[in-house]
């Protein structure tokens, strides 16, 4: 890829907030992951021509990006809906019903896990603890955690995100 | 003696109902701690200070904190800078304390850091922050930014001839992160995958450089001894350990919640009295003291105190101190294959015995859950939680923290399993 492309898939904001980063490191590889999250903040999630373009910026292979971005769940290396839906399974929340409500979202929302809903509103994916045991079962969607989550009031939960 | 004296960690909160803002920290006693160590003692005195008050490491494993900051002192022996880190990934399944002290009292957690820094002369610290603590990564910026244009971190900290830049790095995902050198390639933009040990991070941690890291309640616990002295520290716990705790109560109670108590509270007064008890129709059959990767402790162990020694003389471990509790209305069975699937899933995959042996185990359980179990599996599955979670099979201790609660359940419940396979199917579904 030319330097050229490399402009044009990468915005200057993201450029600028890289270098930001990378500035405050010992040397540019080391704000990887940084760098893979500001781009998923722009962009929601990290194509290959952004994954090529990042790895060209931070000077590393292509491929050892992927594989560390590949690594973390939170890293999107497919398209997600407009809000990401993460229902946790762990133990606390197991206790307090978490099958159950995770069957309840799947209908909902007529997907099932790792899926996103045919108008592009909603992706649902498995979290592990959210560390909010004390008002399980939890859910996060997008930034906000939801805790006391009541299976028979998801429509209610899910019509204040469109 | 005020409520700051007896609940150090979160009794301002308490008292202010939410957010504990700059002016209220600082207006009952906050950064007094942080200054008398910076412009009174030196670096060993501080170190010392904190070992003599026998603080232990709250992140789950129980080390000296004082003993840890001072294998920092005769580093490094070469150029360069040392590190702070503070571990607040906290994902460990039904912990959930760091969380409220970051989003509730992030001056706390500052001023804490800016002591073990100048303990250890550290002059970049970080926070290593799981993804998913939005408002706590919104609270503790805030609170930097506040604390740097108050003179309390950056250039000339406390007007003294040391400077400390404090940085939040948002983590992109994965328990493993927790661990602490897996926390150190992962703050290094890499894979998050333990690393081997020896070196231990003290001798080469981040960039390869001395590194220290505690956890978010560790260093939370350090300004009041240096704002009380070490006697009093100690003086708080109820049994040998020092200090206070957070506890917690997650499960089929009344109030599940989390309180600041002594160290040392018996497990039956934190349910009884904190949880206000089993919510009607449920008994207690079983808890995991503190966190998924405990072994269980059943009803013989409910009056013993909850410190570390203790909790360890009972085949368990105190980790995190915050409890999941397992009623009669839940299959310990299938209790066990929810934990064996979380941790299947967040291994790392770098050793073969938790990327292979771990998802083995979650597909057996799975097969006696569903009525398919055979004579003989049980003593595969003690034999593999032996294999599996042996010492220094694997680089890090996720492997034996994933086999400790299915060793105990085979111990505590082993009539529940055995039912499933001469059954054929799982007693608690109708």
């Amino acid at each position: 890829m030319s330097d050229n492309q490399l402009v044009t898939a990468l915005s200057s904001e993201e450029i600028a907030e890289i270098e930001t980063e990378i500035s405050h490191l010992p040397d540019r590889e080391s704000a990887a992951i940084d760098a893979l999250m500001i781009v998923q903040r722009h962009r929601g999630w990290v194509s290959d021509e952004s994954l090529f373009a990042l790895a060209q910026l931070l000077e590393m292979s292509s491929a050892e990006l992927d594989s560390i971005a590949t690594f973390y769940n939170l890293i999107f290396r497919q398209p997600v809906g407009r809000h990401v839906v993460m229902v946790c399974d762990s133990v606390s929340c197991y206790v307090m019903g978490a099958d159950q409500l995770a069957t309840k979202v799947q209908d909902e929302l007529g997907i099932k896990f790792g899926e996103t809903t045919n108008d592009g509103r909603f992706t649902l994916l498995p979290i592990v603890c959210l560390g909010a045991c004390d008002r399980a079962p939890t859910m996060m969607i997008d930034k906000d955690l939801i805790g006391l989550v009541d299976p028979s009031s998801l429509q209610d939960v899910f019509s204040r995100y469109e | 003696m005020s409520l700051l004296d007896t609940k150090p960690l979160i009794g301002r909160v308490e008292e202010l109902g939410g957010l504990v803002s700059l002016k209220d920290y600082v207006s009952s006693g906050g950064y007094s701690g942080a200054k008398r160590a910076l412009t009174q003692m030196s670096p060993e005195e501080v170190i010392d200070l904190v070992r003599n008050a026998n603080l232990k490491g709250r992140g789950g494993a129980g080390f000296p904190t004082g003993m840890k900051w001072n294998f920092a002192k005769g580093e490094p022996l070469t150029p360069g800078p040392k590190y702070l880190v503070c571990n607040a990934d906290e994902m460990e399944p039904g912990t959930f304390k760091d969380r409220y002290l970051m989003e509730f009292n992030p001056h706390l957690l500052i001023e804490g850091m800016i002591i073990g820094a100048f303990a250890i002369q550290a002059e970049i610290a970080y926070i290593f922050l799981r993804g998913e603590y939005h408002e706590p990564y919104k609270q503790l910026n805030r609170a930097i930014d506040e604390a740097k244009e108050s003179g309390r971190l950056g250039n000339s900290v406390f007007g003294i001839d040391f400077n400390l830049e404090l940085r939040v790095h948002l983590s992109g995902g994965r328990y493993i992160c927790g661990e602490e050198t897996a926390l150190l390639n992962a703050l290094e933009g890499k894979r998050a995958q333990p690393r081997s040990k020896p070196p231990f991070p003290p001798a080469s941690g981040a960039w390869g450089r001395p590194t220290i890291v505690n956890n978010v309640e560790t260093f939370c616990n350090v300004p009041a001894i240096l704002r009380n002295g070490a006697q009093w520290y100690q003086d708080l716990g109820l049994t040998d350990d020092a200090g206070t705790k957070l506890y917690g109560v997650s499960g089929r109670v009344n109030k599940p919640g989390l309180w600041e108590l002594p160290m040392g509270t018996p497990i039956r007064e934190i349910i009884e009295v904190h949880a206000e008890g089993m919510c009607d129709g449920f008994k207690l059959r079983g808890l995991l003291p503190g966190g998924a990767s405990t072994d269980f402790l059943v009803e013989e162990h409910f009056d013993l105190p909850m410190d570390y020694a203790t909790i360890q003389s009972a085949g368990s471990r105190m980790g995190t101190g915050t409890m999941i509790l397992m009623d009669d209305s839940i299959c310990p069975v299938d209790m066990c294959r929810n934990l064996e699937h979380f941790f299947a899933q967040e291994s790392c995959g770098f050793c073969t015995p938790c990327r292979e042996g771990i998802p083995w185990v979650e597909a057996l359980l799975t097969d006696i859950e569903s009525g398919k179990g055979q004579l003989g599996d049980l003593e595969i599955l003690d034999q593999h939680a032996a294999f599996i979670g042996g010492p220094s099979n694997t680089f890090c201790l996720h492997a034996p923290g994933a086999m400790e609660p299915l060793q105990s359940a085979l111990k505590y419940f082993r009539d529940d399993f055995e039912q499933h396979i001469k059954q054929g199917r799982c007693p608690y579904r109708s």
